[in-house]
């Protein structure tokens, strides 16, 4: 178990490496030159050639990317363009907000999938059973914003039971921070919903064809645990993995949830380094929720494991 | 191959089209809206008025539907905050959405076959190339978009690009994972036996066996395609906010969804539509081209 983790963890190096190197190369193969961006518009060459300098970029490009990578690997992801701070400092100030969407989204989208794709299955072929595959097409196809308006412009500007926007840290009471987080986790995740429901659905209805599924209904064990002991905990795999990498789905609405809900997160920060074009903001953004994307699947490698005791690599 | 001529037979025969219409109907409604909106596109033109002339006195002006097939009209989905004709708006932005959509899925899905076949058949280059795919699969696509394009200040053509670009690992991972199984039936043996160079068994032998799937996943990448590029303009990170596209028209008019709710709601609306519409053919090419599948789902 613990070799496996192990294993596990070493296999994921190459691939942060490779999305470091990505990262790196966007920016630096990318057309506009930073320093000229810093300098503003009336710089002289002289001006330019001076930042370009003070920030390395005459060197050649593997030296570049060696020092960058040495920092990063020291939790300095360089320094904002235009705010005067570093931007791991950055992030972590704007992380609340986001890690709070996050932690009520999956909650949410999980409990409520994973019900649906059960008794769709359970209920195979019903009227029910259409009405979640419905649900799950439409969730697919609607996107964050338009369906984070529309539960704006019902719940909070027409019925007024919810606040439009904003948020409120945790730190000034579990409902103004709850209240604020209702609408922006059903927005974003509706489509996080469509995809584990449809993934449940599918593997429920496989595991209770199988063999023991009928033994366990012919000695006369109760629906409840039957679906949920025998069935769910056999078709958890497959769930899982989805769950997992359903995550990249979040990770990119995260950003234009936080737009439409005016959330002050990690994801407002990227957008509004876009319209700045402070490019160590997006670099650096962009490296750790790659990070977190690689984490939560290696996560859930691990948790096969637990779902299933054959899965010994 | 198979897949794909095993279509040809049932709507050929006599009455077929009645039989094709029960048993696909998602293909057909999908594609009955999906038509619809296409031709709604390449007439704009001569359906719609000015999608960029600005009339402040006519301001935030509400819809009025019975207008609808009133030429000339400028409030039949009612006009913006400038002044503009939502619906001329709406039908311009169209445009944009299928061509996007319809570029990626074109250039992803080619790049990802010749990708994908070449780390199926090629063991020495598919470890090189699925760690490649990884990485790229790791960082979330609508965040690499964001960054081409804020990095490159471009037009269309770059969105276009920067929405290629993280689409393609997931066409690769299918691509190769039927080229594995492929690869092991016996014709592949024989034709290898028989002294075929690796370049034909990999595009006479190999390839046609991709293409059911491929062609499944591409209305997918399509799909995600138009989405990503309404998220992408949304935030201004996407298509020049001059040209009137469906991202576009709702970041613009977001400060005024209590006063004007129909400036959001038209370009969402056609959004959601388009896009579900392309998943519902999605779906029933899956469950007609993929028999096995189609079962399993059902």
């Amino acid at each position: 178990m613990i070799a496996y983790i192990i294993r596990r963890l070493i296999a994921t190096i190459p691939v942060m490496l490779l999305v470091a190197i990505i990262v790196f190369l966007l920016v630096h193969l990318a057309p506009g030159d930073p320093a000229s961006v810093i300098a503003g518009d009336n710089a002289t060459s002289d001006q330019i050639a001076a930042i370009r300098a003070a920030l390395g970029l005459d060197r050649p490009l593997w030296e570049q990317f060696a020092i960058w990578i040495g920092n990063v690997l020291q939790g300095d992801l360089g320094h904002s363009l235009f705010w005067n701070r570093s931007v791991s400092e950055l992030i972590l100030q704007r992380a609340e907000p986001t890690i709070s969407l996050a932690i009520t989204t999956l909650i949410l989208a999980v409990t409520i999938s994973i019900t649906l794709g059960v008794l769709a299955a359970w209920k195979a072929g019903s009227g029910l059973d259409r009405a979640v595959m419905g649900v799950a097409v439409t969730g697919f196809s609607v996107p964050v914003f338009v369906v984070g308006y529309l539960l704006v412009f019902v719940f909070a500007i027409q019925l007024g039971w919810l606040p439009v926007q904003g948020y409120r840290p945790i730190a000034e009471g579990l409902w103004p921070w709850l209240e604020r987080l209702i609408l922006p986790s059903i927005a974003l995740g509706l489509a996080y919903v469509a995809l584990i429901a449809r993934i449940t659905r599918t593997t429920m209805l496989e595991v209770l064809a199988e063999d023991y599924m009928r033994t366990a209904e012919a000695k006369g064990v109760a629906t409840r645990p039957m679906l949920l002991k025998h069935a769910l905990k056999n078709a958890a795999v497959p769930i899982v993995t989805i769950v997992g990498i359903g995550v990249a789905l979040l990770i990119g609405g995260v950003v234009i949830t936080e737009t439409v809900f005016n959330i002050p997160g990690i994801g407002r920060l990227v957008v509004d380094a876009i319209a700045r074009r402070d490019y160590p903001i997006i670099q650096g953004v962009i490296l750790v929720f790659s990070g977190v994307y690689v984490l939560v699947n290696l996560a859930v490698d691990i948790s096969y494991t637990f779902f299933d005791p054959r899965v010994r690599y | 191959m198979a897949g794909a001529a095993a279509e040809a037979p049932i709507a050929a025969r006599p009455g077929g089209a009645r039989v094709f219409i029960r048993r696909n109907p998602t293909i057909v409604i999908g594609g009955a809206l999906l038509v619809i909106m296409l031709i709604l596109a390449v007439l704009a033109p001569f359906i719609a008025g000015d999608p960029l002339h600005v009339n402040p006195v006519n301001r935030l002006q509400p819809p009025d539907l019975a207008k609808l097939f009133v030429p000339g009209a400028v409030d039949r989905f009612g006009t913006d905050n400038l002044g503009r004709d939502v619906f001329a708006r709406t039908i311009y932005g169209a445009r944009v959405s299928l061509l996007v959509g319809i570029f990626v899925a074109f250039f992803s899905t080619t790049i990802g076959l010749f990708v994908g076949l070449a780390a199926g058949y090629y063991r020495a280059l598919d470890t090189v190339i699925m760690r490649l795919m990884d990485a790229l699969m790791a960082i979330p696509g609508i965040l690499l978009a964001i960054a081409l394009v804020a990095l490159t200040r471009g037009g269309v053509p770059v969105v276009i690009f920067a929405i290629t670009i993280p689409e393609i690992p997931r066409v690769v991972r299918l691509v190769r994972a039927v080229v594995l199984t492929v690869r092991e039936r016996p014709f592949i043996d024989a034709a290898v036996s028989v002294g075929s160079r690796p370049k034909k068994v990999i595009l006479r032998h190999i390839l046609p066996n991709t293409l059911a799937p491929l062609i499944v996943q591409a209305t997918y990448v399509c799909a995600s395609a138009i989405l990503v590029e309404a998220g992408l303009s949304f935030l201004g990170a996407g298509v020049p906010p001059e040209i009137p596209t469906w991202g576009n028209m709702i970041a613009q008019s977001r400060l005024f969804l209590s006063r004007a709710p129909w400036t959001v709601f038209f370009p969402g609306a056609c959004l959601a539509i388009v896009v579900l519409a392309i998943n519902l053919v999605g779906d029933g090419l899956r469950d007609r081209l993929d028999p096995r599948l189609a079962r399993r789902m059902r």
